[in-house]
């Protein structure tokens, strides 16, 4: 028929997008066109997003954990340049079972989270009060030394489980590796106004001054309703309305100060092999 | 024209609120209203999300097929939402913190594809756009009312700024903890959805059926 031949013509001159996209809506090439096309350009944009802003994002995850480890250890005050301010810790990272730093890992490249996660560098606990499943060998700690260069502070981290959530915090200690100087949460879910009360300055100041050990070097430190006979220099009060969150924070706290956790580094600490 | 565009912009705040009339996005309502600072943030990135994915959907809307159209809406807005979750990630570190989930969730919310299907199918892109801002901004209007006295009565400040010194600070006021925790917001916008319909009683629905009354013998 030579009507059609125009047409046809004319439909070898659209190009292979226009073909489709005149396609009626519901017929099945043009929606297996749409989807597909559609799932190409939105996965596109996301991507071009998540990778151009992602430097960014790495930024402010670092310094928020700088502010962090500042703030345990007192160092953190509004509209400081954090970069510099931390410049003045020292991280290591430190072999737990023995206690001592070890130059396998560079610090500054070193990540903790991923360590945990890793067979190689971690341990599955069978014993394990904090609820962390896998626990890293080896872990960044952080030391602040005086202007005459004797040790200031050490500020480990430290992570378990509270109600919600993972709290994932640093304790900051003095140079005896006895006396606590802070204790503060970076991360975690809590519920606001009773398990995140754990962020509250007025609670977090309770810690400062506490004694992990007595002098038979027995844990004692507790977060607890009421004070251990022991006496009041080794007890957190617990968080009212908080009860499974305190005890996270108790569990988590006597974990990492424990065997299991921080125990060999403090004693070479005290014995003064750092 | 430009009265019904204002009138589309208008109408969602009070007379066809999404939360109140709709009763749509009641659960992210309740899971960002203890404070304001984190119901702001999301009154934001739910009127930019539900503008543009209307407008986008909008302008595809002759092309996408019926068979197919919820999850080409559903590519679009979970698109928006990311790019908006890495933006907060990107620049406002903080809140993105405190909003974690949520953002993401913005997926989910009824309004967004409750619009994409009710108007944006239907009507022109820029049509489109000014209503998802409407209903996102209405959504936002009540999010604020609700973070308002959550945050003001449970923990005794507005914007994290304190208003009651509250007792574990050292002042007088005895938080209410329960408005801190989700349930409270039911109680919120219930009231509010009272409060809305006596004021204006043509959002009363209809009783979907009748008692009748027994004659008497």
């Amino acid at each position: 028929m030579p009507e059609d031949t125009p047409q046809k013509a004319n439909e070898a001159k659209k190009g292979f997008v226009r073909r489709f996209l005149d396609l009626p809506p519901d017929s099945v090439p043009k929606t297996v066109f749409v989807a597909v096309s559609l799932c190409l350009v939105a996965s596109m944009i996301v991507s071009a997003a998540a990778v151009s802003l992602r430097p960014l994002q790495e930024v402010n995850r670092l310094k928020d954990k700088q502010v962090n480890i500042l703030q345990v250890a007192g160092r953190y005050e509004p509209g400081i340049d954090v970069t510099e301010a931390f410049a003045t810790f020292e991280p290591h990272v430190l072999e737990l079972a023995t206690g001592e730093f070890t130059d396998q890992f560079d610090p500054a490249t070193f990540d903790d989270l991923a360590a945990a996660s890793d067979p190689a560098t971690s341990i599955a606990l069978e014993d394990d009060p904090a609820s962390i499943g896998r626990q890293s060998k080896f872990v960044t700690v952080y030391l602040l030394r005086k202007d005459d260069g004797s040790l200031d502070k050490v500020i480990l981290p430290l992570h378990g489980y509270g109600l919600w959530s993972t709290l994932y915090g640093f304790i900051s200690l003095e140079a005896n590796g006895n006396d606590i100087y802070g204790l503060q949460f970076y991360q975690h879910a809590e519920t606001p106004g009773l398990g995140a009360e754990v962020d509250n300055p007025r609670w977090k100041a309770l810690w400062q001054g506490k004694k992990l050990r007595d002098d038979s070097g027995e844990l004692l430190i507790t977060v607890a309703k009421t004070a251990p006979p022991q006496g009041p220099e080794y007890h957190i009060d617990a968080l009212a309305g908080a009860t499974l969150t305190s005890v996270g924070v108790d569990n988590l706290v006597r974990f990492w100060m424990g065997e299991a956790g921080y125990a060999p580094f403090l004693e070479n600490l005290q014995a003064g092999e750092i | 024209m430009a009265q019904t565009k204002r009138k589309m912009l208008v109408d969602p705040l009070v007379d066809n609120n999404p939360i109140t009339l709709q009763v749509l996005g009641i659960c992210s309502a309740l899971a960002v209203t203890s404070s304001l600072q984190v119901a702001f943030v999301m009154s934001i990135a739910v009127t930019l999300v539900t503008g543009f994915s209307s407008m986008f959907i909008s302008m595809l809307r002759n092309h996408i097929p019926g068979s197919i159209r919820i999850i080409v809406q559903m590519v679009i807005i979970a698109s928006l939402v990311i790019i908006v979750d890495q933006l907060l990630k990107a620049y406002a570190f903080e809140i993105s913190k405190t909003l974690s989930v949520f953002v993401g969730l913005i997926i989910t919310n009824c309004i967004v594809m409750g619009r994409a299907e009710a108007f944006a199918m239907k009507n022109p892109p820029l049509a489109s756009f000014i209503d998802g801002v409407g209903n996102g901004l209405g959504y936002g209007l009540i999010l604020m009312l609700v973070g308002f006295i959550r945050e003001l009565f449970g923990a005794g400040s507005l914007f994290g700024l304190t208003i009651f010194e509250t007792v574990n600070n050292g002042g007088w006021y005895i938080p209410n903890g329960m408005l801190l925790l989700p349930p409270s917001a039911f109680f919120i916008i219930g009231l509010l959805i009272w409060a809305f319909r006596t004021w204006k009683p043509e959002q009363v629905e209809d009783a979907e059926y009748k008692i009748q009354a027994v004659e008497s013998h």
